[in-house]
């Protein structure tokens, strides 16, 4: 089993700005959109360094999308920032006809994503914006694990033609992934070898199954553990590679298990090779105000549910 | 100096292209598409400076952005009619395989739209980005945009009114399809909207009308004014009174042909009032 290192806790969301200041210094085409939280999504640094490339639109989070949209006309590359409810839900048909229909190069990133946005509590906790986001023909869903990893996919995405959903949190969490890792979109990161269970987890549930593993080591139990950083193009080959290994497979994150990652896992198995399945996710509930800790431990998402969920998903063999 | 009788004769033609795209297939927005025949016209034969051919950046040339997207029928043709693509492709507006969808898309590759729109109160966010990135280019080229009066309706709207005037979004030229009429009838009994004079000037706009937004000569007139005032650190708002179905005289003023194609007589009716000028599809 590899051992992983946390360098050093950091918020997602503090990856997401560092990236922002990298591409604002590198990529003169890259513009900054906000609905009134610069502090939240952490680009100040983008912000003061290039003033004319940084739109504030106010709350308005319709007319953001719209403005990106209009701002690719031209050349653009613009990045929304908002939370992660204000940037999906609330504005799903401007994204849809304006961003998706429209083929336009808008990257959607977003902000407290989840349950870990805490005591805020459930209207701004979102849920559903991995599905919301992943039926929109052509979208492509990113969320990633840790602020290396948040960093580098921001820096990646200005490369990348087309409209793309980033999503990331608010909590300090563990640092882990290499500073220098080049981040590819739709490629699946294998971080641990195992034989008896694939666990494909996403976001701030990837830390939580690299916990799980040790666990889960002790008891005997081997895993695969996958970080699908990328729902959409889903990295299938990588995901049926391992579960024809060890013929079962639990799914871990941070949303609702009706239309996330564990229902894009279970349709490409169904089609080629079904295996015994369990979802580490929430079912179909909104939140409510907690710390983040105390909320994943209730509703089900830290690595004692994926500890569970292996042994039950093994026993299911 | 525009040669308005020119113009005239490209207005008839298009007013042809409208009523038939829509016979063809029994569906389609003739009204309002029959209101902005003039307006639409002017834009691209006499008022906007355009590049030959088409790419989407649009980089050194004006731009159009139809937000009120179901008055596709007049788009299309006023697009076929500049360059955009064969005239003969009208033939399969709302046809299954077609680039000319019932609502306009970029989706199919049709060169000359730059945005999809149809879901109504969308195109004025796009069209305020658009030309804030034409500032951004230093492309000292002007933004028009078109929305329904009813579209005014749409929340969105009002944000972006807000925004353009706050930021200073100077090179846009938004215009409003004054019919006062909406699906489910007069756009006064709908949801009596007040004053929209006064709302776009309480959000910081210059507001022109052109009072005769049927007539050609009117519309250059108007629209020059327009331009004339743009530039000058606040957007330009144009208050176009149209006739719904202008041009074909069972058609006009009422809202009973919003979304409704005329049968075979009618069709023969309209075309009679309306000689055929450039040569039909």
């Amino acid at each position: 089993m590899k051992t992983y290192e946390n360098t050093g806790s950091k918020d997602t969301r503090s990856g997401f700005g560092a990236g922002m200041t990298e591409l604002g210094r590198t990529n003169p085409n890259v513009v900054s959109l906000c609905a009134d939280l610069i502090g939240s999504l952490k680009i100040q640094t983008f912000i003061d360094e290039n003033p004319e490339r940084f739109f504030q639109i106010g709350i308005a989070e319709a007319n953001m999308m719209g403005i990106a949209a209009g701002l690719t006309i031209g050349g653009k590359i613009p990045f929304t920032g908002t939370f992660a409810n204000f940037s999906t839900g609330r504005v799903y048909d401007q994204i849809r006809q304006s961003i998706a229909y429209s083929d336009k190069n808008v990257k959607i990133c977003a902000s407290h994503a989840g349950l870990t946005l805490g005591e805020d509590g459930a209207t701004h906790q979102i849920l559903e914006d991995i599905g919301l986001m992943k039926m929109l023909p052509g979208m492509t869903v990113i969320n990633t694990c840790d602020y290396n990893q948040t960093k580098a996919a921001t820096i990646a995405l200005a490369d990348h033609v087309g409209p793309v959903y980033l999503r990331f949190g608010r909590p300090v969490v563990a640092n882990f992934t290499p500073e220098d890792q080049k981040f590819e979109i739709g490629k699946a990161v294998q971080l641990q070898e195992g034989n008896d269970v694939t666990i494909v987890a996403t976001g701030h549930l990837v830390w939580e199954a690299l916990e799980a593993c040790k666990v889960l080591n002790e008891k005997g139990i081997t895993a695969d553990v996958i970080n699908i950083h990328t729902i959409k193009p889903l990295d299938a080959e990588a995901i049926i590679k391992s579960v024809k290994k060890t013929g079962c497979v639990v799914t871990a994150e941070e949303h609702n298990f009706l239309g996330g990652l564990g229902e894009s896992v279970a349709r490409e198995l169904s089609l080629t090779h079904p295996v015994p399945q369990e979802y580490v996710a929430t079912a179909d509930t909104f939140g409510e105000s907690g710390t983040p800790a105390q909320l994943m431990e209730k509703y089900g998402l830290n690595a004692d549910a994926i500890v569970k969920a292996v042994e039950k998903v093994v026993a299911r063999k | 100096m525009a040669d308005i009788e020119k113009l005239e004769a490209f207005v008839t033609q298009v007013r042809r292209d409208i009523v038939r795209q829509v016979h063809k297939v029994s569906s389609g927005h003739p009204g309002g598409s029959l209101g902005c025949a003039e307006f639409i016209s002017v834009l691209y034969q006499e008022l906007m400076e355009r590049k030959e051919g088409f790419d989407m950046d649009g980089i050194g040339e004006d731009l159009f952005f139809l937000s009120n997207g179901h008055i596709s029928p007049v788009f299309y043709s006023v697009l076929a009619r500049s360059g955009y693509f064969p005239v003969e492709e009208l033939n399969t507006f709302r046809l299954l395989n077609s680039r000319l969808q019932g609502h306009p898309t970029t989706h199919e590759g049709l060169p000359g739209v730059r945005i999809a729109s149809g879901s109504l109160g969308q195109g004025l966010s796009v069209a305020v980005g658009a030309a804030q990135a034409k500032k951004l280019n230093k492309d000292n080229h002007t933004i028009y945009t078109l929305m329904g009066d009813g579209e005014l309706q749409e929340g969105q709207n009002w944000e972006a009114i807000m925004y353009a005037s706050a930021k200073k979004v100077d090179n846009i030229i938004a215009t409003v399809d004054l019919n006062g009429q909406q699906i489910d009838g007069s756009t006064d009994h709908v949801l009596n909207m007040g004053s929209v004079r006064a709302k776009f000037e309480a959000f910081g706009w210059i507001v022109l009308d052109i009072e005769q937004g049927n007539d050609v000569e009117a519309i250059v007139k108007g629209m020059n004014q327009a331009k004339d005032l743009s530039g000058n650190g606040k957007p330009v708002c144009v208050l176009l009174h149209t006739i719904m179905g202008n041009g074909v005289d069972f058609m006009m003023g009422t809202h009973a042909w919003h979304g409704k194609a005329p049968n075979d007589e009618q069709l023969a009716s309209a075309l009679a009032q309306n000689p055929e000028t450039l040569g039909d599809y």
